[in-house]
């Protein structure tokens, strides 16, 4: 175990010490040659057959399951085809872009994905960095209130979808409503007036705790004499917060973003069972279905998919690159 | 000269005392914060649990009831309408997908970080940049291929689709883990004359299988909560737990309390392995996410 929490404990910056390391294992590798590239022995080589033997397996099953499917989809997305007229089908050229650009639900649903996800990921973050502070003290019951804390990312998201809807924001009998008017306040039509809003507090919710952890992960590895010595020295809490603390955990708030990112713009559940898409809450996704198992369209569903799929990557190559900055102390190792 | 450090001195534990009762008045301010933030936020949860066990009169109302016969009856209402089945088809498609996820992403994941592998850099963006690729890229083929080969409603080809949606995960986390292995307890067993083998088996496995059990259990839980493939290509024989939850309500009178009861009953296995394992889990994360 111990083993194991350690790199977490490590500041992500340490690369001076991997790298010192890394060149004592290069040399116990190169069998005592020195050099900065030893050419490889033959018991090298045949490692290196028997890594790749070893990682080819899974790469092959990520392919097929994954990345050939996306290439017949790039294929469907050029034909003009609809299963409940199984006669009609053929080539289509760009029809289906023209279709998905110019018909209007394309843009309102980017905007209902950037609106619920952007905002579920700054909210949780808050809420996140908010609980892991005040969790990250030591109190009667740590470890409980910890255990407590992280079960709404434990829960099925279909089950939370259910129960924040009928349980807590039901207009008649829900426990928001209820609590509402204990300080005075007229119920709210939770499901029927706000779809997005009640979305948006659903994946909120069960996300804050993974921000948590990630942000909680990064103040257990501030070193605590530097924050006393600030405190000696008459740094306020607050001023220590500011001036060490967030610039600290400003990695980890951008990992927390950007694996909640990945996450959140998938996010299908909450919006299939609480809105149906309703009340701006038709996210790419959800259109990407309506469109292909409702609509039965399989040539402009798939076109929604090759957008959303570009989409993503224009996203996540940025992130991407961020990512591996971040891991640049581990990734140096490989 | 003498009496400044005398002054010194004095002043000094006295300003300690000071600052450490202020220090205690916030502390316990804090603590108390704490737990009504935590309470709070666990409130759904426990709501829900307490609800199941209710009438479907006593959690319909407009004020919440706290004194009311409470009774397992709602959960026996919820097995009746067949709850087992569909468990027990999650069961099957989280276990098979996790255990075939474990078969590939093992070894794959010892080949990416304890031999210098050749462009280990780019396998490891591959695998992380199918997981960055929305679920929708992929869907319209599988479920027309599926649907080709009379595969829908059949709980292993949703076994494997789990798999490709968890093997980079799994790969991505676990090689964390092994990356941890010193170099010399790999190179001591290749002298002994090992093979690569069983080295995995009988040196390796046993530092990593902490970080292979958190590997496990993340992709467990994300294949037992699963909605949008199982909603899709099950219908009634493999139906797994959430899109029958998602359909078990239909809005016509009182169903809370039993809703309630279904719901416990699909998140207790996850929640309860979620919280014995929690410090794995928390490492498993963490590993994946922040090494």
């Amino acid at each position: 175990m111990t083993a194991t929490v350690a790199p977490s404990t490590t500041p992500p910056g340490a690369e001076e010490s991997t790298r010192a390391i890394l060149t004592r294992n290069g040399g116990t590798r190169g069998g005592g040659r020195r050099g900065p590239k030893p050419e490889l022995t033959p018991g090298q080589k045949k490692a290196l057959k028997l890594a790749r033997a070893l990682v080819w397996p899974a790469i092959v099953v990520a392919i097929l399951v994954t990345q050939i499917p996306f290439l017949v989809t790039i294929y469907y997305s050029f034909q003009n085809w609809n299963l409940m007229r199984p006669g009609s089908r053929g080539f289509a050229g760009f029809d289906n872009y023209v279709t998905v650009f110019t018909g209007g639900e394309f843009l309102q649903s980017l905007s209902a994905t950037v609106v619920i996800t952007g905002s579920s990921i700054v909210l949780s973050v808050i809420f996140g960095l908010g609980i892991a502070l005040l969790l990250n003290r030591k109190f009667i019951g740590q470890g409980l209130a910890r255990t407590l804390v992280i079960t709404p990312f434990l829960m099925m998201p279909a089950a939370a979808a259910l129960i924040w809807k009928w349980s807590m924001l039901d207009a008649n009998v829900g426990m928001v409503n209820w609590g509402l008017s204990v300080i005075g306040i007229d119920p709210v039509q939770w499901n029927t007036d706000n779809p997005a809003l009640t979305v948006i507090m659903v994946l909120t919710w069960q996300y804050t705790p993974f921000m948590m952890l990630i942000l909680l992960a990064g103040l257990q590895s501030q070193s605590q004499e530097t924050l006393e010595a600030a405190s000696v020295d008459g740094a306020g809490p607050i001023r220590s917060f500011i001036h060490m603390t967030l610039p600290h955990l400003r990695q980890y708030i951008e990992l927390a973003v950007l694996l909640g990112g990945i996450m959140l713009l998938q996010v299908f559940d909450p919006i299939a069972i609480m809105t149906r898409g309703t009340g701006g809450t038709k996210t790419l996704s959800y259109l990407l279905y309506e469109r292909a198992f409702v609509g039965l369209e399989i040539g402009e569903a798939a076109a929604y998919g090759v957008v959303t799929v570009l989409l993503t990557i224009i996203v996540a190559s940025v992130a991407l690159r961020l990512l591996f900055k971040i891991f640049s102390s581990e990734g140096a190792k490989s | 000269m003498t009496s400044a450090t005398a002054t010194a001195t004095r002043t000094v534990p006295a300003r300690r005392r000071n600052r450490r009762l202020r220090h205690r008045a916030t502390s316990t301010a804090l603590t108390v914060f704490t737990w009504v933030v935590t309470l709070g936020f666990f409130f759904p949860v426990a709501w829900m649990v307490f609800t199941a066990f209710k009438t479907e009169a006593a959690a319909a109302t407009k004020t919440p009831t706290i004194f009311t016969s409470l009774s397992f009856d709602r959960f026996a209402e919820v097995l009746d309408r067949g709850f087992g089945v569909y468990l027990l088809n999650s069961l099957t498609a989280s276990v098979m997908s996790t255990v075939i996820v474990l078969l590939l992403a093992i070894p794959a994941a010892y080949g990416l970080s304890i031999r210098p592998i050749i462009k280990s850099q780019d396998a490891l963006f591959f695998f992380i940049s199918t997981r960055f690729m929305p679920i929708a890229a992929a869907i319209i083929p599988i479920y027309l291929l599926l649907q080709n080969f009379g595969l829908l409603d059949n709980i292993s080809a949703l076994s494997v689709l789990y798999v490709g949606m968890n093997l980079p995960l799994a790969v991505w986390m676990m090689r964390s883990f092994f990356s941890e292995v010193p170099l010399e307890i790999v190179e001591a067993a290749q002298i002994d004359g090992a093979n690569f083998f069983t080295e995995l088996v009988r040196v390796v496995l046993p530092i990593v299988a902490p970080g292979i059990a958190a590997a496990a259990l993340i992709c467990f839980i994300f294949a037992w909560n699963e909605y949008f493939l199982a909603n899709l290509l099950t219908s009634t024989m493999a139906r797994t737990t959430p899109p029958f939850l998602g359909s078990f309500v239909d809005g016509r009178g009182q169903f809370l309390a039993v809703l309630s009861a279904a719901s416990t009953l699909a998140v207790l296995p996850v929640v309860l392995a979620g919280w014995l394992a929690q410090k794995r889990l928390v490492t498993g994360l963490a590993m994946g996410a922040i090494k």
